[in-house]
């Protein structure tokens, strides 16, 4: 698919012209930033914006606090009180890098769920997706080994409970542990590695964001009618799009502005909020606390590792048909990364041939299910393994699956659609003359829309 | 913990004070008020020094506050001591130091001792790694506005002790409201007048529990001043940004909307 079509950088100056003949990376940012951009994007549309913001934060934000922190298990947890006693700033600077992983799962989760519901997904985006999803799998490994290092007592046994998951792939389980952590058990060794790949992934997630880029730069943004603009020729594409710069950029700036306040309301007057307490308590690995909760952005999908237990029917009888290869403890692990990869197979999940939700009366229902489903296996993660709560953990973890396993292929196949907006423009100028025209404007502009 | 967001659903806050502290029954804790509580509640100096004088007389025979370095006796937004009046408080520990592998006399620049006792934990971050972030005053936004709940978990614990003995394993256990479980093995360390206070402040048990919970809480988190501060100023400074980035949005679009209200009418 050839790009949508609109003017190119020409080099003026003699300089430029110098330049350009040598090096073109004038005209690849120009490019870039001018890119032409489907007019109607809605206010969902922001998370790219924000997310880069996050990442530029926790990188610099990083590079600071490393310059005062020690990797050593007797040394760690007292070089972050360090920083955040002594280090000038340094209590700021380490509750931006705290709460910037928060307001980065925030992002990534909002980002991932517009993609969701406006098919941003569907072809000719896949690839676009699927660098996302890697994006999203090294965001959260970073943001496990970055919880490890402060050294806390839910630093190390959330380690040792995480690491202690790939002990359960059979056969090889014991020795991928060890390796995992350089030792039998989280110590020393695992507390250096992980430090390591901290400061490593945030600059492989750099240059995948690059590659994100540079894959939905080619394709056009999808937009909240999924409708291509039109690309036949120039004037007909400048009548559905308009300009990144300034257009969207200042739109973007407006959102990111209000987040952000948001964002240093909570460093500034509650910044522990989203942080465990234990975690105030020196790693000690002979007192175990209470309940080893992840933090919140990995709840989800710990709800589903915990929801498959020995006493599940399915969980039984496939432990009983592999010869207990595949046990209770496997079989949760696997459910886990499952999650995650049935997400990122949603391109050929999905069958039907519309792409934004918005167009598909059935589709809608199910996906605002998926979305409340999601909050409840949030919550039920955090819960504990008793009573009630491991029996909405298995309904919860149930639906996430069908949703991506039977509702999106059959709805393709069943669902009858909604009419579409032929062009881009067409629903551009429907939207700004109900809004401007009526006093319900704000049934046009919900959120999610 | 987002799973607070959450619990507003549920009704839940009950359920889940309930729930962080399943394993050994719910403790209690009073819901003090404390100055330093809300965007813009600040430590108490005086509170601050008549904490000091509490964990100075009573804690510090059990405890330690390792990660305190004394100087910042004398920061601002902390209990503010004058110079010299750290420097004559520093005189009254003696601290090992390894350079001359003997126990010398505290310098300002030293930190506190650590615990004497073994089983006496270090009471620097006591007031963070306590906060009932999972109980009643630190759930969905009361955070915001009632602090992170350790302070008030400390002056209850202090407070709370019922008079009540068993003896486990040895181990004398003493009954307290607070702590969960509600057997702790710290023997009561207030009865009440345990300290004199030079200000003629109150002396009771509640008070004095208070005290030093609130010094304790500086300890944990001595940059709170600055933090909210900075906080404030960046919340008022972005809230400005946004007002002056929506009227240039809204300008910027307004050609192409008006344009497009144009075209847009025929179509409706």
């Amino acid at each position: 698919m050839s790009g949508i079509p609109h003017d190119h950088y020409e080099p003026k100056s003699g300089f430029e012209k110098w330049m350009d003949r040598r090096l073109p990376v004038i005209g690849l940012l120009y490019d870039t930033i001018m890119i032409p951009t489907p007019k109607n994007l809605n206010w969902m549309w922001i998370w790219g914006i924000v997310l880069t913001f996050c990442l530029v934060l926790q990188i610099v934000t990083g590079v600071i606090l490393v310059m005062h922190y020690t990797p050593h298990v007797d040394m760690a947890f007292a070089s972050v009180e360090h920083i955040m006693r002594d280090v000038n700033g340094g209590a700021m600077i380490r509750y931006l890098h705290m709460n910037g992983a928060s307001l980065f799962f925030v992002a990534v989760y909002a980002h991932i769920f517009r993609g969701l519901y406006y098919g941003s997904y569907k072809a000719p985006r896949e690839v676009t997706w699927i660098i996302g999803m890697l994006i999203y799998l090294m965001m959260m490994g970073t943001a496990f080994m970055g919880y490890v290092l402060p050294w806390g007592q839910m630093s190390f046994h959330g380690t040792a409970v995480i690491t202690g998951l790939f002990g359960a792939v059979p056969f090889v389980g014991d020795a991928l542990q060890t390796w995992l952590l350089g030792a039998t058990a989280v110590g020393q060794p695992a507390l250096n590695r992980f430090f390591s790949l901290h400061y490593l992934l945030p600059f492989v997630i750099a240059g995948l964001v690059i590659v994100h880029i540079w894959a939905f730069h080619t394709t056009g943004n999808n937009n909240p009618t999924g409708v291509e603009v039109r690309r036949t020729s120039k004037e007909e594409a400048e009548r559905d799009t308009l300009p990144f710069w300034p257009y969207f950029v200042i739109k973007d700036l407006f959102a990111l502005a209000i987040i952000m306040a948001v964002f240093f309301a909570i460093v500034g007057f509650m910044p522990n909020y989203l942080g465990h307490p234990d975690n105030y308590i020196e790693a000690n690995p002979l007192a175990t606390p209470a309940h080893i909760v992840p933090e919140w952005y990995f709840l989800p999908f710990y709800a589903i590792l915990r929801a498959f237990d020995g006493e599940v029917w399915l969980v039984i009888a496939v432990d009983w048909i592999t010869f207990g290869i595949v046990d209770a403890k496997f079989f949760g692990v696997v459910a886990m990364f499952g999650a995650i990869v049935v997400l990122a197979l949603a391109p050929w999940l999905d069958t039907s041939s519309v792409r934004s939700g918005r167009y598909r009366p059935m589709f809608k229902i199910w996906f605002w299910v998926l979305v409340v489903d999601f909050f409840v296996l949030m919550w039920v993660g955090a819960m504990p393994a008793e009573g009630i709560y491991p029996y909405i953990a298995l309904v919860a973890s149930t639906y996430w699956f069908a949703y991506f396993l039977v509702i999106l292929p059959l709805l393709g196949v069943i669902e009858k659609p909604l009419p579409q907006p032929a062009t881009i423009e067409d629903d551009f100028n429907a939207k700004v003359a109900k809004s401007k025209g009526g006093k319900d404007g704000a049934t046009v502009a919900t959120p999610a829309e | 913990m987002f799973k607070k967001l959450t619990l507003g659903i549920a009704t839940a806050l009950g359920l889940t004070a309930g729930a962080a502290f399943a394993a050994g029954g719910a403790g209690e804790v009073y819901d003090y008020d404390f100055s330093f509580e809300g965007p813009f509640g600040t430590y108490d100096e005086m509170q601050l020094q008549r904490g000091l004088q509490v964990y100075t007389e009573v804690c510090s025979a059990c405890h330690g506050l390792k990660f305190v370095a004394i100087r910042t006796l004398g920061d601002e937004g902390g209990p503010n001591l004058p110079d010299d009046q750290v420097a004559a408080y520093a005189e009254f520990w003696e601290v090992f130091d390894p350079a001359i592998d003997d126990f010398r006399t505290a310098t300002p620049n030293d930190k506190f001792p650590e615990s004497g006792l073994e089983n006496a934990p270090d009471l620097s971050l006591m007031a963070k790694a306590r906060a009932g972030f999972h109980g009643p005053y630190g759930s969905g936004l009361n955070q915001l506005f009632k602090g992170m709940g350790g302070a008030e978990y400390i002056a209850t614990l202090l407070a709370g002790y019922t008079g009540e003995e068993k003896e486990e394993a040895g181990t004398i256990l003493y009954e307290n409201i607070a702590f969960p479980g509600g057997w702790i093995s710290m023997a009561p360390p207030l009865y009440g007048d345990d300290v004199e206070y030079a200000d003629g402040s109150p002396t009771d048990i509640e008070s004095v529990s208070q005290d030093v919970a609130a010094f304790l809480m500086w300890t944990a988190e001595p940059k709170m001043m600055a933090r909210k501060q900075t906080g404030f100023i960046a919340v008022m400074f972005l809230t400005v940004l946004s007002v002056l980035l929506y009227l240039t949005n809204k300008r910027l679009w307004a050609p192409i909307k008006a344009r497009a209200k144009g075209q847009g009418q025929p179509a409706e």
